[in-house]
């Protein structure tokens, strides 16, 4: 069987991340734990909303590296990506940092998929590594929806693309105690046929659900042996189908589950419908809100699920299902190791 | 009085239809736009439109089957001055104003105004 | 797989939180009926000024759609769709929405290959298919007038 979970070599650690949301996303109930934010236009200063994109990654990458004292020459490699045509997002985002850079293309996943990548380099290679996913509402909108200026109603499935990027800083060594990725199990795409674009929680949820579930299996732990399990952008719906369906296969994991996408946002006051999403969403609630509970010890222990829909407008209007994918990382600043 | 009544029932009627077909169905708002322009031309040929305009006046008239109304107007009209040749002239004249008002307010509007993001 | 498949998106499509038809229905209703209203008020202003009955109803059209394309501009017009729904949708706002908004949003590609392209993105089917449905019709049309 060769899809079991990866163990990095060596411990791996997530030294530091830096987090880089636009205005509503720093109004909302984790404002307070992102490093930098637009405060009004989410333009960043630019004149295009793809720019906007890119220089939210260039911004989060200059915060990772000049907190630890780095220049982009000391690391090994970025991994990148975001949702943009050819993941131009990060290819001119990080065009001024002097470093090796693989583009990922994962949708709402790419922050874990780049973690996972990277952490399993660092664990047989040393590091550093820098990974760095973003998404903006509005570069979003204009690739898979309709112009921005469009009006239109969303049906109460729908999600909303979350405007931020985040970097992480991936090494093998670290001064001051961080979180460890100790296990990763790479996802595997599932298609249960959805093809309402206007419902990936539902598309999503199988892919969760299949890498959770192999997860629990192989390792032969239980759900609530961990303070909390992760997922990226399902949403309220698509959570809600992956507690139902995880139950179903004797796997409660309702009492821990938490979702990105529904941790960002205000339910009650800020009409996202379904959520967050995108691979801005994940990003920045790890790297800005979870981490920081890790750090300060209120949670030690997590599975973090970064979920993607992997559509693209054009397999949308050839009526193609929505395939999904999980990836699995185990984050915690627990001594035990493996098993 | 009772004109703006019956504008004001058949206009809201009209798009109460469609907001159906939209929560209803999976039809994309491009959809519902090209499905009410043709079901007008359609309406407005058999002759069955007509009667709502005089009915509800711009209640029938603003709503997208009244643009296809207006189309299918305008061929009838080019097709008994200048015979097959109205078939092909006649739409685009009648519907000419609101198209290119469209166009040119929407090149003036490129012109003017950038792109916000929503709330 | 295939009758899983199938299982699954029945019981996704089940379960998925439907939007609030009725609400969305009379919103529709009050926003379409106000500017179908709106209208007729125009249209009865300028036959009083003289105008003739087409003119005048081009006229109405015309202004809606500046108005329209004006608050599309100043990012006001998505904000009355999202309550409004079909009732912006539906009424000739809908159309001038629908060519306002891409030209503004593609400014960034290009007046040629952005605004001169994109402008017809979601508008475009309903020119083509109107005119379409219209020639069929006078071809049709001029069949039976010049054949019986």
């Amino acid at each position: 069987m060769a899809h079991t979970i990866w163990r990095p070599a060596h411990p791996v650690y997530i030294a530091d991340a830096a987090t880089v949301v636009g205005h509503e996303e720093h109004a909302g109930p984790l404002g307070a734990f992102f490093d930098l934010h637009d405060p009004k236009k989410d333009d960043f200063g630019m004149d295009t909303w793809e720019k906007a994109e890119s220089e939210m990654q260039r911004l989060a990458v200059n915060t990772l590296l000049g907190r630890a004292s780095l220049n982009a020459a000391d690391i090994r490699a970025i991994f990148a990506g975001d949702l943009l045509n050819q993941c131009t997002g990060s290819g001119y985002g990080l065009l001024s940092f002097d470093a090796p850079f693989f583009g990922l293309y994962g949708a709402c996943s790419t922050a874990a998929e780049g973690l996972a990548l990277a952490a399993q380099l660092c664990g047989a290679y040393g590091g550093p590594y820098v990974t760095v996913s973003s998404s903006h509402f509005c570069s979003a909108e204009r690739q898979f929806r309709y112009p921005m200026e469009y009006g239109g109603q969303r049906p109460p499935t729908a999600q909303w693309t979350v405007t931020g990027a985040a970097a992480f800083l991936v090494t093998d060594r670290t001064e001051s105690p961080a979180p460890r990725i100790a296990e990763i199990l790479p996802g595997i795409t599932v298609d249960r046929g959805i093809t309402d674009a206007n419902n990936m929680g539902a598309a999503m949820a199988p892919a969760a659900l299949d890498t959770l579930l192999r997860y629990f299996r192989e390792s032969g732990r239980k759900p609530d042996s961990f303070d909390m399990i992760l997922t990226g952008d399902l949403g309220a719906e698509g959570s809600a189908i992956l507690r139902d369906f995880a139950a179903a296969a004797g796997c409660d994991i309702s009492g821990v589950q938490q979702d990105c996408g529904m941790l960002i946002y205000d339910a009650q006051t800020s009409d996202k419908h379904s959520g967050g999403s995108g691979c801005g969403c994940s990003g920045v609630t790890l790297g800005g809100f979870i981490l920081d509970r890790m750090r300060r010890g209120v949670i030690s222990d997590i599975l973090f699920i970064g979920t993607g829909a992997l559509l693209s407008p054009m397999s949308v209007q050839q009526g193609q299902s929505i395939p999904g994918i999980g990836h699995l990382l185990r984050i915690t600043t627990r001594e035990d190791t493996a098993q | 009085m009772m004109d703006y009544v019956w504008c004001f029932l058949v206009g809201g009627g009209l798009c109460v239809i469609a907001q159906i077909l939209i929560d209803k169905t999976a039809l994309t708002p491009a959809r519902i736009l090209t499905s009410y322009v043709v079901a007008g031309v359609f309406l407005g040929a058999v002759g069955l439109y007509s009667p709502l305009v005089e009915l509800a006046g711009c209640g029938a008239t603003t709503p997208l089957t009244g643009f296809g109304y207006l189309i299918a107007k305008g061929v009838r009209r080019a097709v008994n001055e200048r015979g097959l040749l109205g078939a092909l002239s006649g739409g685009l004249t009648a519907s000419s104003a609101g198209i290119a008002a469209a166009l040119c307010f929407g090149l003036l509007c490129a012109l003017i105004f950038r792109g916000k993001p929503k709330n | 797989m295939n009758t899983d498949s199938e299982q699954y998106k029945k019981y996704a499509a089940k379960r998925a939180k439907k939007s609030p038809l009725a609400l969305d229905c009379l919103r529709a209703f009050l926003v379409g009926g106000a500017i179908c209203t709106g209208a007729e008020a125009l249209h009865t202003l300028y036959e009083n000024q003289g105008m003739s009955e087409e003119n005048s109803a081009a006229l109405v059209s015309v202004t809606l759609i500046f108005l329209t394309a004006l608050l599309t501009g100043l990012g006001i017009f998505d904000r009355i769709a999202k309550f409004a729904g079909a009732g912006t949708l539906v009424p000739i706002t809908g159309f001038a929405n629908a060519v306002t908004a891409p030209a503004i949003d593609t400014k960034g590609e290009g007046f040629v290959m952005g605004v001169g392209t994109k402008i017809f993105s979601i508008a475009g089917p309903v020119i083509l298919y109107g005119t379409a449905a219209g020639a069929l019709y006078g071809v049709i049309y001029w069949i039976s007038i010049t054949v019986f």
